[in-house]
C-alpha cells in the first residue's frame, strides 16, 4: 500500500481538513490518490523494439453539488498545490447547498490479490520468452513475414479520502500478452492478432505453455484471411460466435444504459425503462464481481464496491449503470460503475464485465437454420452513437453460411446496426456461454479503462454487413 | 503559471548528467509542463469545471547498442534517481539493436524562426462562460434542439528536449478551443446528435460563440428522419470533417515503420503513381500559428517542408532516425509523424462537385476503426445524405460503406474549398466507384 504523505510537506490531516473545508455543504467529492507503476515490452521485426517502464503519481481533488462537478489534478502531491486545488474548486461553485452523504456501502470481499505483476516476473524471464514465442511463431511456417508479441504490465494502489477523513483503499494489478502475426502468400498478406490477460500474475496465464496457444490462434485468424475472398454487402442474418463478439453487446446495448447518457435524456434507450428491449430469453448483466478478470474491481473509482447489475431480464430493460452523481440525479443508487482512468480524469458511469447469459440452442442448429448469412467469429474494435443508436464492429474472423453450413472465409468486414432494435432481432441464443480472453478496453470521452465482456453463440435475424460484393 | 525553461532545463540536464555517470553511453530526456482549463456547460447551466496541471519527465539511455525508457510524472529527486538506475539495469540486459542511436548530429535543429505558436492571454472562466452561454443561446434557437453540451479549454504547455549529443531546446505553446454537440428531437422522439467546434493557437482566432451555436443546430436538424438506401455502387462525397482521413491512413501507410515492417500497402509505391496526376500533397511544419507546425521532430531533428504526393506520385517515406537506419534513408524530420499535412486545393468548386454525377452519396460522419493498413481494405459506418442534381435530397444512416485504398486514392477529385482548420487537412472530395451497404 502506498503511503501518499510520505516524503511531503502535505500530512494527512492537513489533507483531511483541506477536503472537509473543500466540501462543506457539496453533495459529493473526494481526494483520488493514486501511485502506478506500468511496464511495456514489445518484441518486432525479430528484435526487441522497446522496454519501457513508466511510475505516475498524482491526485485529483473532486467537488459535486447538483448537477456540477468541479475538478482539479496534479502530479505534484503537497500542501501549496492541494490548496490551489481546492481554490479552482471553490471559484467554480459559487453556491452550494448540498448535503454529503456520509453513508457509502462496505465491502471486505476482494476480487483480485494484492501483488505487483511487473516485479513477479524477471525482466530477464520475460525478454526470453518474447524471444521463444518470436522464434515458436515463425517456426510454423515459411509464410510468416512479421511477429510482433508484447507485455504490459501495472500496479496501480489508489486511496479515497471523503469528506470526514473516510478512507478507502484499492491495490489493483493488470497484465496482459499479445502476439500479432502477418503472413504472406502469392503476394497476399493479412494479419491475425491474439491476447491474453487479467488482474493476475504473468505467470498465471503463460503456464502450461499456454503462450503458445496464442501464438497458434494469431496464426490461425492470419490464415483463415488468407483464403478469404470479398465480404457480401447488404441485410443478411449473422450468427455471432460464443465469447469476445459480445463486443457487439457492449457497442449496441451496453453504452446506451450508462447513466449519464439517460440522465441527460441523450441515450436512445433514456425512456424505454420497463420495456421491451430484446427478445424474450435475452439477459444482459454488467459484472464487476467475476475474480480476476480484466474488467473487475473491489471498489469503483468513487469507493462503492461493485456488483453484479442486470440491465435487461428477459427481454426488459431493468437498469442503467450508475455512479453516485447520476444515480443521486436520477433517485436511485450507485451501482458500483463509477469509473476513471486515471487521477487526471473525471468519474464516469461505465461498464464492467458485461455479459449475455445463456439459452438453450447450439451453435450448429443455428447455422443449419441460415439460407444465406455470415457467421462472425472474431473482432476488432467497434463504435457507437449514443444518440442515434447505431454501431459497428469490425470483423477480423468471419464465414459464409450457405444452406445451412459455413463455407468460404470472408474479408474482415463493418457490420452495423441499429442498439435499440438489434436485440429484438436475437431469435436464438446459444447455450456455449463463454467469456473473451481478457483484453479489452473501452474508450468514453477520452478515457481507456480495462472491461470484460462474455456472450454464448446467438443468431441475429438482420444485420447490414459492410463488404464490397454486391 | 507554466514552467520556464531554465528549470525544465534544469530538470533535463540533471538526468542526462546522473545516466551518464550511471553508465549510459547516450541519453535523451524530454521534461514537458501543461495546464490546462476546461468548462462544460450543459443546457445553459454549468456542467463541469477541470484543471488540469501535469508535470513529466521521459528518459532513453544507451549503452552501446542497448535502450531503455522509462517516464514519470514523480518529479522528486530521489524518485528520478531510482528511475534512472533501473533504466540502466534495464538497457543492460536488453539486447542490441544496430539500428538504435541518436540522431545525426548534422540534421539537428539549431536556428528557430519564431511561429508564433504561443499566445500569452489568459481567458479566466467567468469570460468562457459568458462564451459558452452565447454558444448555446445560437444552438438553442432552433426549437428542434433539445439539448446542448458546449465546453471551452485552454492549453498552455512548454518543453525541453535535451539529448546527451548537447541538443538541448524547447518552445511553449498554447492551444484555445471551444465545442458544441447538439441533440435534436423529431415528432417520434428519435433523436440525432452533430456538432461544431473551432480550435486555435491564439485566442482571438477563435469562431465567434454564435457561429459555433448555429452551425451545430444547423448540423443536427439536417439529420433528422434519415432513411436507409439500397445497397449500390455508387459516387461518394466525403465532407472536410472525413477526407481529412485518407491523409491520415496515407501518412500511417508511410511511415517508415510501416514501410521497414513490411506492414503497408504502400510499401515498395516509392517513385510510383499511387494517387491521380492532379493529386500534390504537402507536409508543411513552418505555417505561422499552424496547429500541427513545429520546430523540430520528437528527436530534435529539422523539419522542413515536404512534397510528400507530386502530381500523383509518392516521393517521401516518413522517416525518423531509428526505421531510417533500418531503410538506408536519412531522417527527414518526421519522428512523431506529419505536422501541417494537406491536399493542395482542387480546380472544381464545393458547388459543382456535388453536380458532378446525377446521383452523389455525401458523407458526414464515419464510425468505427475499418481501416486495414496491411491489405489497403476499407470498411466503416457512415451518416450522411443523398444528393441528386446537385441537390441535398435526405439524410442517410445505418449504412457501410466500403472500397480499398489502392482504387480509392485513384479515383480522387478535390474541390478547391481547402481550409485550415485541423492539423491535417483535405478539401471536400468525391471518390467514384465505392460500394454502399444498406438495405
Amino acid at each position: 500500500m502506498t503511503d501518499f504523505f510520505n516524503k511531503t510537506d502535505l500530512s494527512r490531516n492537513d489533507a483531511e481538513k483541506i477536503i472537509s473545508e473543500t466540501l462543506n455543504n457539496c453533495d459529493d467529492g473526494e481526494l483520488y490518490l493514486e501511485n502506478s507503476k506500468s511496464e511495456s515490452i514489445v518484441l518486432d521485426d525479430d528484435k526487441i523494439k522497446s522496454s519501457t517502464y513508466s511510475s505516475d503519481l498524482g491526485y485529483g481533488l473532486r467537488a459535486v453539488t447538483g448537477e456540477v462537478v468541479a475538478y482539479s489534478h496534479s502530479n505534484e502531491i503537497s500542501r501549496n498545490s492541494l490548496k490551489q486545488s481546492a481554490d479552482n474548486l471553490s471559484s467554480t461553485l459559487k453556491s452550494k447547498k448540498g448535503v454529503y452523504n456520509y453513508q457509502i456501502p462496505k465491502t471486505n470481499e476482494k476480487f483480485y490479490k494484492d501483488i505487483n505483476p511487473i516485479e513477479e516476473k524477471s525482466l530477464q524471464s520475460k525478454l526470453e520468452l518474447l524471444k521463444e514465442v518470436n522464434n515458436y511463431t515463425r517456426a510454423k511456417s515459411g509464410i510468416v513475414q512479421q511477429v510482433t508479441a508484447s507485455f504490459s504490465g501495472e500496479h496501480k494502489s489508489i486511496e479515497i479520502i471523503r469528506s470526514g477523513g473516510e478512507a478507502l483503499t484499492d491495490v489493483r494489478p493488470l497484465i496482459r500478452f499479445n502476439v500479432s502475426v502477418m503472413l504472406e502468400k502469392n503476394g497476399k498478406k493479412e494479419t491475425g492478432v491474439y491476447g491474453i490477460g487479467g488482474r493476475q500474475s504473468y505467470d498465471e496465464y503463460l503456464k502450461d505453455d499456454n503462450w503458445k496457444k496464442v501464438c497458434d490462434e494469431a496464426f490461425r485468424i492470419a490464415s483463415v484471411n488468407l483464403d478469404s475472398k470479398p465480404a457480401p454487402a447488404g441485410e443478411m442474418k449473422v450468427v455471432l460466435g460464443p465469447g469476445w463478439p459480445a463486443i457487439l453487446i457492449h457497442e449496441a446495448i451496453g453504452h446506451g444504459l450508462e447513466g449519464d447518457f439517460n440522465r441527460k435524456k441523450t441515450s436512445a434507450f433514456h425512456n424505454l425503462m420497463g420495456q421491451r428491449v430484446a427478445s424474450e430469453g435475452v439477459t444482459i448483466v454488467d459484472d464487476g464481481t467475476l475474480h480476476n478478470r480484466r474488467g473487475s474491481l473491489t471498489i469503483d473509482d468513487e469507493g462503492t464496491p461493485t456488483e453484479k447489475t442486470v440491465l435487461i431480464e428477459n427481454g426488459i430493460l431493468k437498469n442503467f449503470m450508475q455512479d453516485r452523481l447520476n444515480a443521486r440525479l436520477m433517485n436511485t443508487r450507485s451501482t458500483g460503475s463509477g469509473r476513471r482512468e486515471s487521477y487526471k480524469h473525471v468519474v464516469l458511469p461505465r461498464m464492467r464485465n458485461t455479459m449475455m447469459l445463456n439459452g438453450k440452442y447450439s451453435q450448429e442448429e443455428m447455422i443449419k437454420s441460415v439460407d444465406k448469412g455470415i457467421f462472425a467469429v472474431s473482432f476488432g474494435g467497434g463504435q457507437v452513437d449514443i444518440t442515434s443508436g447505431k454501431f459497428v464492429f469490425n470483423c477480423t474472423e468471419a464465414y459464409e453460411i450457405i444452406n445451412g453450413k459455413i463455407g468460404a472465409p470472408i474479408k474482415g468486414a463493418t457490420l452495423i446496426g441499429d442498439g435499440p432494435s438489434i436485440l429484438k432481432e436475437v431469435s436464438l441464443i446459444g447455450n456455449n456461454m463463454m467469456l473473451d480472453p481478457g483484453i479489452g478496453t473501452c474508450g468514453k470521452a477520452g478515457q481507456g479503462v480495462p472491461v470484460g465482456v462474455a456472450q454464448p453463440s446467438i443468431l441475429i435475424d438482420k444485420m447490414t454487413v459492410g463488404g464490397t460484393q454486391l | 503559471m507554466i514552467k520556464d525553461q531554465d528549470y525544465l532545463k534544469k530538470t533535463a540536464t540533471f538526468c542526462i548528467d546522473l545516466a551518464k555517470k550511471l553508465g549510459a553511453t547516450d541519453a535523451t530526456a524530454t521534461v514537458g509542463h501543461s495546464i490546462s482549463e476546461t468548462v462544460n456547460f450543459r443546457n445553459r447551466k454549468l456542467d463541469e469545471s477541470d484543471r488540469s496541471d501535469s508535470l513529466g519527465v521521459g528518459l532513453t539511455t544507451y549503452i552501446g547498442k542497448k535502450k531503455s525508457s522509462i517516464s514519470s510524472s514523480n518529479l522528486k529527486e530521489d524518485n528520478i534517481k531510482t528511475l534512472i538506475e533501473r533504466c540502466i539495469e534495464t538497457t543492460k540486459i536488453t539486447p542490441e539493436d544496430e539500428f538504435n542511436s541518436l540522431p545525426d548530429k548534422d540534421l539537428l535543429a539549431t536556428k528557430i524562426n519564431d511561429l508564433n505558436l504561443y499566445d500569452d492571454d489568459h481567458i479566466e472562466n467567468e469570460e468562457k462562460i459568458e462564451y459558452l452561454k452565447e454558444v448555446e443561446e445560437a444552438a438553442l434557437e432552433k426549437k428542434e434542439i433539445i439539448n446542448t453540451e458546449t465546453g471551452f479549454s485552454e492549453s498552455k504547455s512548454n518543453f525541453i528536449l535535451a539529448s546527451s549529443d548537447g541538443f538541448l531546446n524547447g518552445y511553449k505553446s498554447s492551444s484555445y478551443s471551444a465545442s458544441c454537440i447538439a441533440v435534436a428531437k423529431n415528432a417520434d422522439n428519435k433523436m440525432e446528435r452533430d456538432y461544431e467546434f473551432t480550435s486555435t493557437c491564439h485566442l482571438q482566432d477563435m469562431l465567434r460563440p454564435n457561429q459555433i451555436g448555429s452551425l451545430a443546430a444547423k448540423k443536427t436538424i439536417q439529420k433528422l428522419n434519415p432513411q436507409k438506401i439500397e445497397s449500390e455502387k455508387i459516387s461518394i462525397i466525403f465532407d472536410r470533417r472525413i477526407s481529412k482521413g485518407m491523409l491520415s491512413v496515407l501518412a500511417s501507410a508511410i511511415s517508415a515503420s510501416s514501410i521497414a515492417r513490411g506492414t503497408s500497402f504502400l510499401k515498395d509505391k516509392i517513385n510510383e503513381e499511387i494517387f491521380s496526376t492532379s493529386i500534390n500533397i504537402f507536409d508543411k511544419p513552418d505555417i505561422i500559428k499552424g496547429l500541427g507546425s513545429q520546430y523540430f521532430d520528437d528527436e530534435g531533428v529539422k523539419t522542413k517542408e515536404l512534397k510528400l504526393v507530386d502530381q500523383g506520385v509518392l516521393k517521401h517515406y516518413l522517416v525518423d532516425t531509428y526505421y531510417g537506419k533500418k531503410l538506408n534513408l536519412k531522417s527527414n524530420g518526421r519522428s512523431g509523424g506529419t505536422s501541417n499535412l494537406y491536399f493542395e486545393k482542387g480546380s472544381i468548386s464545393y458547388k459543382n462537385l456535388l453536380k458532378l454525377n446525377q446521383k452523389t452519396l455525401y458523407i458526414t460522419e464515419t464510425i468505427g476503426h475499418g481501416s486495414n493498413l496491411v491489405t489497403g481494405d476499407y470498411s466503416v459506418g457512415a451518416t450522411g445524405f443523398m444528393v441528386e442534381n446537385g441537390v441535398f435530397k435526405y439524410p442517410v444512416s445505418e449504412i457501410t460503406i466500403a472500397g480499398n485504398f489502392n482504387d480509392m486514392f485513384k479515383n480522387i477529385t478535390l474541390a478547391d474549398d481547402l481550409e485550415f482548420k485541423y492539423s491535417t487537412n483535405a478539401p471536400t472530395m468525391l471518390i467514384e466507384g465505392m460500394v454502399v451497404a444498406g438495405k
